[in-house]
């Protein structure tokens, strides 16, 4: 489907694409089997200005040249995808671990730490996950603690995308317990900070060569002025940070789906069973139409919610959620569907559709389950409703 | 330090056809791109530049649409771009080519390198880096594998020739052709891609080049191109099946029987 991209977002998915064929789809396997972070596809994703294109220009990017930065990034992301969803979301978490200083951060906050980030020099990780807290954010207990011009931070966060690979992390920590998710407030934490380590390295089912770790805070100080909006905020930064963030992994499950989609096909257009090819059989033809109808229409709702919010409009939590749940549930039937069709040399590493169905379960949990955009589409439409009735 | 680059728009080979009767390339539908040997061309310029300061400027002798592959290589850094362009270019063979092309580095003035690839991958020549280096009367090297040194008076460069290595050191100016082993070329950048966009690329002919007729184009070729065929694969390979002890006597037998000892 043509969805008439702008000639800059053309750019940009052309040069995605390049850097795909060129520097990851070499390597993906690999990557997967060692479970290692792809540092040297980062470092040219960041010289071909891939990290610029969310943050604003007068910060180093070029957001206003892709009309916000929403669509570009979903593009990006789409296409990275494709190829391996492990390099996508490696690039796709420093536009997470940024957002909260990008929606909430002052003018300072910006200046220190966006032209950095946009070059590519630093990269960015977003904490707010742990052990007790994962759908319930009101769960964390993380505490910082004001002392004089420092926060002390004490607590251990999980599962943190780009987890020793960032320098730049923003850590969602509670600043009174009493008052759970109203009392949570978001600080910007460096690597290197003295009491900040990293814990252990997670062994995935999927995305594995994005790097997942542990973060340790031990009296770990950080600077008053490194506290985002306000104490109490943190929850409400979070939320818009994830609702924001929420169309670059549907648009990570939608290139998923595609890559999938593309090797079921191609590899049905040269399998002859029976004399004959197997896209000839009316139970494959069925097949791929449905997944490619279904990867059309996940697309449709990814890039129309990426556009309304690059469009500047204010409420898209449930528009996010839907492209979020729609996409994700998309990626994991059509790469299951794909190694359907692939047959036997689907189930084997030869193959990538095995990889590609991996990588899609994780897109129906993080950055929100979909249990929980669920809950945040029926909320908005029970509230949409109650109004109408009013 | 005023670096030019010399770049081709070829055909994507890997797309290629012959035209058995007619001999030629069959280059309808085929995409063009920037010829892959000129990218290391152009990344050897550009990591010089960046550490020396200077400019790089690409040229291209082509029709109008070759500038595409002028854009590309500024928006992959290069800071310039000058299209050589005019009907009556047509049809050159290598030496009207490297004699235009040479014509558009003296009009440019004051450069201290030429780079293009060792070759373009449609003729396989070779001959256009070296031919521009006669035509300016300026020193050459070939097959550059790595360039050693380079300043404001010299250059040092390893040029890989069959079974060995040669180091040379040559005086400024020079024409340098450049091997895939010189580096990686770097990918656009989206702040490249934007200057691409925008920049204006002149147009040079034949008048403003102060070139006669018969110096240019099909006039100005002293080659003609009689015939192009596909070499006919007249021996195919064998496969037999069987114990190894067998396999290897039949090997032997069959070694023994050629006329290569």
């Amino acid at each position: 489907m043509n969805y008439y991209l702008s000639e800059e977002l053309i750019d940009l998915k052309e040069l995605c694409a390049k850097i795909a064929e060129k520097y990851i789809l070499p390597v993906r396997a690999e990557l997967d089997e060692e479970n290692r972070f792809p540092r040297e596809i980062i470092e040219v994703m960041a010289e071909s200005d891939l990290n610029s294109i969310y943050i604003p220009e007068e910060y180093g990017g070029f957001a206003e040249m892709f009309g916000g930065g929403s669509m570009a990034l979903t593009v990006a992301t789409e296409e990275l995808s494709k190829a391996c969803a492990g390099v996508a979301v490696s690039y796709a978490a420093n536009a997470l671990g940024a957002m909260p200083i990008l929606i909430s951060g002052s003018e300072e906050q910006k200046k220190k730490y966006l032209p950095d980030l946009a070059s590519g020099k630093k990269l960015a990780a977003f904490a707010l996950t742990e052990s007790e807290a994962g759908s319930d954010a009101g769960g964390v207990k993380t505490k910082a603690v004001k002392d004089g011009d420092t926060y002390i931070l004490n607590g251990t966060k999980q599962w943190i995308t780009n987890g020793g690979e960032a320098q730049v992390y923003t850590v969602i920590a509670q600043t009174d317990p009493s008052r759970g998710t109203r009392g949570l407030s978001a600080f910007i934490v460096e690597e290197g900070t003295p009491g900040f380590s990293y814990g252990k390295k997670e062994d995935k089912m999927g995305i594995r060569a994005s790097s997942t770790m542990e973060l340790i805070f031990e009296d770990c100080r950080v600077p008053a002025e490194n506290l985002i909006a306000r104490e109490g905020h943190g929850f409400l930064v979070a939320m818009k940070t994830l609702n924001k963030s929420r169309p670059g992994v549907a648009a990570q499950a939608v290139g998923i789906a595609q890559g999938a989609l593309d090797e079921a096909a191609e590899y049905a257009s040269e399998r002859v069973q029976f004399g004959q090819r197997i896209d000839s059989f009316q139970g494959i033809q069925f097949m791929l139409a449905d997944m490619a109808t279904q990867v059309e229409a996940a697309r449709a709702l990814v890039y129309s919610t990426a556009r309304m919010i690059d469009a500047g409009e204010r409420k898209y939590d449930k528009e996010s959620a839907m492209a979020k749940v729609f996409a994700s549930d998309v990626a994991m039937k059509v790469t299951t569907d794909a190694v359907q069709i692939l047959g036997g040399y689907g189930y084997m590493k030869e193959y990538p559709v095995e990889k590609m169905m991996r990588d899609a379960k994780i897109t129906q949990i993080y950055e929100g389950t979909n249990q929980i955009q669920r809950s945040v589409i029926a909320s908005a439409l029970i509230k949409e409703t109650a109004a109408r009735g009013k | 330090m005023r670096i030019v680059v010399a770049v081709k728009q070829v055909p994507d080979t890997a797309e290629v056809r012959i035209d058995e009767e007619r001999g030629t390339l069959v280059r309808e539908g085929v995409p063009s791109i920037l010829n892959p040997f000129d990218e290391y061309a152009l990344e050897e310029a550009m990591r010089w530049r960046d550490e020396l300061g200077g400019t790089v400027t690409v040229m291209t002798m082509g029709p109008p649409q070759a500038e595409a592959v002028l854009r590309e290589a500024v928006s992959m850094g290069a800071d310039e771009a000058i299209l050589l362009s005019d009907r009556a270019f047509a049809g050159a063979d290598t030496w009207a080519t490297s004699h235009t092309l040479a014509k558009a580095v003296e009009k440019m003035g004051d450069i201290d390198i030429v780079m293009t690839g060792k070759q373009a991958i449609d003729g396989d020549t070779a001959q256009t880096g070296p031919s521009i280096a006669a035509s300016l009367d300026w020193p050459q090297i070939t097959f550059v594998g790595f360039v050693r040194e380079l300043n404001q008076e010299s250059i040092v460069a390893e040029r890989y020739v069959e079974g060995g290595c040669e180091v040379i050191r040559a005086s400024l100016p020079v024409v340098i052709t450049v091997l895939k082993d010189a580096n990686t070329p770097r990918l656009p950048s989206l702040r490249g891609k934007m200057k691409s966009r925008k920049i204006e690329i002149p147009v040079w002919g034949r008048e403003y080049l102060a070139l006669p007729e018969h110096e240019v184009g099909l006039d100005g070729s002293p080659t003609r191109v009689v015939k192009i065929t596909t070499p006919e694969i007249i021996s195919n390979g064998e496969i037999h099946h069987g114990e190894p002890e067998k396999l290897a006597a039949l090997l032997v037998d069959s070694l023994l029987g050629t006329e290569v000892h």
